[in-house]
């Protein structure tokens, strides 16, 4: 079980989170002219990569906070998280 | 009979405890202390069971966790477990076990057959033998087998006992307390570090309570002991026997399972059967020690023939003689030291050491004792069927490739020692890429991966002083770390043995004209041959090995086999082991009661019951639940005998024609405030949301950026800035962190808060004709006509002195009132709603009798919204808005979404208007065509029409839009049924919704 470190609460165990998917994604701002092909990048098309990996998580049975947490998807291993509005450099 | 085998004052076992127990019926004793293996030894009994494969005679191999033979069906309090350990179990008074895998008794065995007929049964065999015919696997082959194999049986009855999870947070957890776990323990807890130090068996001291050694002028057990008591005492220590590591897993969590009662004959009063620990730790500390392996030899799985370590521990734990006339076969000095044990207790041994001319203090010792030693000897088979008689030996080449003449001896039991094999199994499952030691022939951990360290035998390390000094140090070192402390600790002096080199030797060869079973893997039933076989047939990577010959697959995972099994692969390979590589070590290390997995969480406990405010009422007025999500809510309230249908029939009319009400407290409510809500909301739904007027609800339906309707649901404005949403039971949390999602990550800019209330408020629907009626008297104050509280409206009332909100919408299609008070007046509301009601014929309605009104009125619920259908599909493109964007508005151009014969929602009424249609029928256009019969659409709802008294259902058709007096048939395979259906519309009652404006 993975021990995730939240920016609000503190080291929690991985039961008190839920997975949100890859962060790296932008959604296309509301109102633009979007081709097929831009949608279909931000709704089906992830990469699924081995390696270091930035990912949404809500800290659902704590503070329910979206957070940023960079991940090794091969080896679990954590590097950084990341408040929601928090910039990752 | 009576235990013969035990020799008086050795041992650590109670004897002034004896206790009876029972083996296959018959009545046995043995001592407060033994386990089930040392006590059938004490008495004699040697054969336990039989083989997996080949129904040999089994007895026992080891005294711990790495037994693979001695596997026991055990009876205890009324209740069976399967597959226990006999080396593991410890007696207690009644206790009763029966061997497994043998029919009809472990004496006689007709599966015993296989054992002649082994030349069938190869590696492989499962993928050669039965294949053909093809249609004999499942009906003989599979069933043959299946009663033929396995091993215990298990209940199938209510487990009765309970299973307790606990989760732990420590400085250093330390698995097994041997020698170098007692001292890293010692030197941590003294900086003052928070330790958990866990031992499998019931005593601590691992190796100190066999081995011949001194630390600091006591005898390894006693300096042991005194380590334990010193541990015990700090506040900041938690020491555990009877309990194993099992799982080393992500960041430093490792799992451990604590056997609370299964040494008592029964479990104690609020006490768990076994509890699992999950244990967070700063550090982890493995020392969980090695284990013998074996050398391999003919007939080796013959019962007498054991690990000479297991030998020793029986005497010197238990006092048992595991035989009278012992015959030690070793390639390093351990079997000396059994050998010195029997010697020194009157038992005259044989020692054969495979080494030409080893030289060592213990063999010194061995030999001032008179004990009878050959070099360069082996043994080439053992001889006897149920029980070891004597043993062929041989003397071999140095090159030990030819044997000489072989010579028969009596023995009744084989001591064998093919030197040690640590236990790397917690190292290599956290991540730690092991690497082979050429000095031992074994693999050690590597570089670390998480935060662990392995220590003594378990790292390769096999002498005691050195073991202790790093030890001490490393446990001193990582709570210095920690605590910040540094008290001194002085390692003691350790006094033990030198040892010479083993022999790199581990298999006997056949002698000429002999073709021996010689057993790898003792309780999978694989011998040499079987490996032979595979490698000849071209596998070659030892993972495929594994599974096609099954080396190391069985309950005790390969612990005295894996690596003589990669000896033979490298040599066959010509490879050095490194280069073979070894399979993945997987948690469990041992085998873990499904119940301690599962723990507390089962029946009524696998989730949690949430109960509205008004549960108690509808109890005393014989509701009968529905599971609705984690929710219980009424289906029906029984009247007199009637049945589901009857019930809910009654009930739904009784809404058509009178007023009913209705408990949906369990609706997801969430309060939506700030002053872009009315913005939120606009991006959420489909639909416009920046007009609604104070006072107004609307329905609205939220999507997924995919396109998927995610829920529906009224959200009313309460004011200004203060909008009141409602969402579908089933995705209330699902909708909670879909917002915040948005409101977190995406447009943070809106200033918006949102907060579920599901269970703030209780809630009441008050649908049918006479509901305005009823809502007046219940608010006598407030002005509730057609003008004053209009359809989608909101007001708020005085309910007799409590606060209540009043909304008028529907679910039902009736004119219809959601009421809304404070949970904890939910249950005054409800009686009041029925108090005055019963001059209007109220009725309280349960979830069946809703789904009849909703379905007959074509209202979508979660059937139709079932993750994939569009608006579009629901007929709900009229709330899809053109002008502004949304949620999943891009996704609503896809061609498949816009194509012309899109599927959507229909009505359908079976032709005899008598048969109802089972939920899940496909639709088809000709009942009789071949399969597969293209599918049009599914039912997704059925209901019984208390409107027209006949059978009506919703479904999701192909082309929907034009089908509608098409006939087709609904046919459901698993009901058997081809039903013939028109259909309809799916607003079958009425479509114009004009009773809801009413």
């Amino acid at each position: 079980m993975l021990y995730i470190n939240c920016p609000h609460c503190g080291m929690r165990s991985q039961n008190e989170f839920s997975y949100g998917g890859d962060a790296s994604v932008k959604r296309p701002e509301l109102n633009k002219e979007v081709s097929d092909q831009e949608w279909d990048d931000f709704v089906y098309n992830r990469k699924s990569l081995r390696g270091k990996h930035l990912e949404l998580w809500q800290h659902i049975s704590g503070c329910r906070q979206w957070i940023k947490v960079e991940r090794d998807t091969a080896t679990h291993e954590i590097f950084r998280t990341f408040k929601a509005d928090e910039e990752v450099a | 009979m009576t235990q013969t085998f035990r020799i008086e004052n050795v041992g650590l076992v109670n004897r002034d405890k004896k206790l009876s127990f029972k083996f296959n019926g018959k009545t046995y004793y043995g001592y407060e202390g033994d386990t089930l293996a040392s006590a059938l030894l004490a008495n004699g009994v040697h054969l336990v069971g039989r083989s997996f494969k080949y129904h040999r005679p089994r007895g026992f191999f080891g005294a711990g966790v790495d037994e693979p033979y001695a596997i026991v069906q055990l009876f205890r309090n009324g209740e069976t477990e399967p597959n226990i350990k006999a080396t593991e179990q410890e007696l207690f008074e009644g206790l009763e076990a029966k061997s497994v895998n043998c029919w009809p008794s472990v004496n006689f065995d007709i599966g015993a057959i296989n054992n002649f007929l082994k030349i069938f049964l190869p590696a492989g065999f499962y993928y050669k033998t039965f294949m053909w015919p093809k249609s004999f696997w499942y009906r003989i082959y599979e069933p043959f087998i299946r009663k033929a194999a396995g091993l215990g049986v298990a209940s199938t009855k209510h487990d009765k006992e309970r299973y307790e999870h606990k989760y732990e947070y420590c400085d250093l957890l330390i698995a097994g307390s041997g020698p170098s776990g007692l001292s890293s323990a010692y030197a941590a807890a003294k900086n003052g570090a928070k330790v958990i130090l866990a031992e499998d068996k019931p005593r601590f001291g691992g190796s100190l309570l066999t081995s011949d050694v001194n630390i600091g002028n006591q005898s390894g057990k006693d300096w042991a002991e005194g380590i334990i008591a010193d541990l015990k005492s700090m506040p900041n220590v938690v020491v555990k026997n009877r309990s194993q590591i099992f799982g080393y897993y992500d960041h430093n969590m490792l799992v451990m399972s604590e056997k609370v009662s299964d040494h008592l004959p029964k479990t104690r009063k609020y006490h768990p059967n076994k509890r699992l620990w999950y244990i967070r730790a700063k550090e982890v500390l493995i020392s969980s020690g090695s284990i013998e392996r074996p050398i391999v030899f003919g007939n080796n799985d013959t019962p007498g023939v054991m690990l000479s370590s297991a030998a020793k521990e029986y005497l010197k734990v238990y006092g048992v003689l595991v035989g009278k006339k012992p015959l030690v076969f070793t390639n390093n000095d351990s079997g000396y030291e059994t050998a010195i044990e029997f010697k020194k207790h009157g038992v005259d041994p044989l020692v054969l050491d495979s080494r030409k001319n080893p030289v060592s203090e213990i063999i010194d010792e061995a030999k001032n004792l008179g004990i009878h030693i050959k070099n360069s000897y082996v043994v080439v088979a053992a001889k006897g069927y149920k029980k070891v008689k004597s043993a062929d030996i041989a003397s071999i080449s140095d090159d030990k490739k030819q044997l000489g003449k072989i010579e028969n001896i009596q023995c009744d039991c084989i001591c064998v020692s093919g030197f040690w094999t640590p236990t790397i199994h917690l190292a290599s499952q956290s991540g730690n890429k092991t690497k082979f030691k050429e000095e031992i022939d074994a693999f050690v951990p590597g570089q670390s991966k998480q935060n662990e360290i392995t220590l003594g035998a378990a790292n390769g390390v096999f002498s005691l002083e050195e073991t202790l000094k790093t030890s001490f140090k490393t446990g001193g070192e990582l709570s210095k770390k920690i605590t910040q402390k540094n008290s001194e600790v002085v390692v003691p002096n350790v006094v033990e043995k030198k040892s010479s080199k083993h022999d790199k030797f581990w298999c006997v060869p056949l002698p000429k004209g002999k073709n021996y079973k010689r057993f790898l893997d003792f309780q999978n039933d694989v011998a040499v041959s079987d490996i032979e076989i595979a490698l000849r047939e071209g596998y070659r990577s030892i993972e495929h090995v594994k599974r096609y010959t099954t080396l190391g697959m069985a309950t005790d995972q390969g612990k005295t086999s894996n690596l003589n099994g990669l000896q033979l692969v490298s040599e066959i390979e010509n490879k050095v082991v490194p280069a073979v590589g070894h399979t993945t070590f997987r948690p469990p290390y041992t085998p873990v009661s499904i119940g301690a997995i599962v723990g507390r969480e089962v029946g009524k406990h696998s989730k949690p019951t949430r109960k509205s405010p008004m549960h108690s009422w509808h109890e005393k007025n014989n509701a009968v639940f529905v599971d609705a999500g984690v929710w219980l809510r009424p289906r029906y309230y029984k009247r007199g005998n009637e049945n589901l249908f009857e019930g809910s029939k009654r009930e739904a009319k009784n809404v058509r024609m009178n007023v009913g009400v209705c408990d949906v407290t369990t609706l997801g409510k969430i309060d939506v405030k700030g002053p872009d809500a009315a913005e939120l909301l606009n991006r959420v739904y489909t639909n416009s949301w920046l007009k609604l007027p104070v006072g107004k609800a609307r329905y609205g339906v939220m999507l997924r950026e995919d396109g998927i309707v995610m829920d529906d649901g009224t959200t009313t404005r309460i004011s200004e800035n203060h909008y009141h949403m409602t969402t579908t039971t089933a995705q209330a949390a699902n909708v909670l962190s879909h917002l915040e999602y948005y409101l977190q990550l995406i447009w943070p800019e809106l200033n918006v808060n949102v907060v579920s209330t599901t269970e703030q408020w209780a809630g009441a629907a008050i649908a049918g004709p006479k509901s305005r009626d009823l809502l007046q008297k219940l608010f006598p104050n407030t002005d509730v006509s057609n003008e004053g509280l209009p359809f989608m409206g909101y007001t708020e009332g005085d309910l007799f002195g409590v606060k209540a909100r009043i909304f008028r919408i529907s679910f039902s299609g009736e004119l219809a009132y959601e009421v809304n008070v404070e949970s904890d007046y939910g249950n005054f509301m409800w009686e009041k709603i029925m108090e005055v009601g019963e001059e209007f014929q109220i009725q309280p309605y349960g979830t069946e009798a809703l789904s009849t009104l909703r379905i007959e009125m074509g209202h979508v619920a979660g059937s139709e919204l079932d993750g994939r259908t569009i608006p579009y599909d629901n007929a709900l493109e009229g709330l899809v808005s053109k002008k502004k964007d949304f949620i999943g508005k891009r996704s609503l151009q896809r061609s498949a979404f816009i194509s012309e014969n899109r599927q959507r929602i229909v009505g359908v009424v079976p032709i005899d208007k008598k048969t109802s249609i089972p939920e899940g029928s496909h639709l088809v256009k000709d009942d009789k065509a071949p399969l597969p019969n293209p599918k049009l659409g599914h039912i997704s709802a059925s209901c019984w029409s208390v409107e027209y008294d006949n059978p009506f259902s919703l479904a999701i058709l192909k082309d929907g839009k034009n089908m509608i007096g098409q006939k087709l048939f609904a046919m459901s395979p698993l009901k058997n049924k081809v039903i013939p259906v028109e259909i309809v519309s799916s607003h079958y009652v009425d479509p114009k919704g004009e009773r809801v404006r009413s």
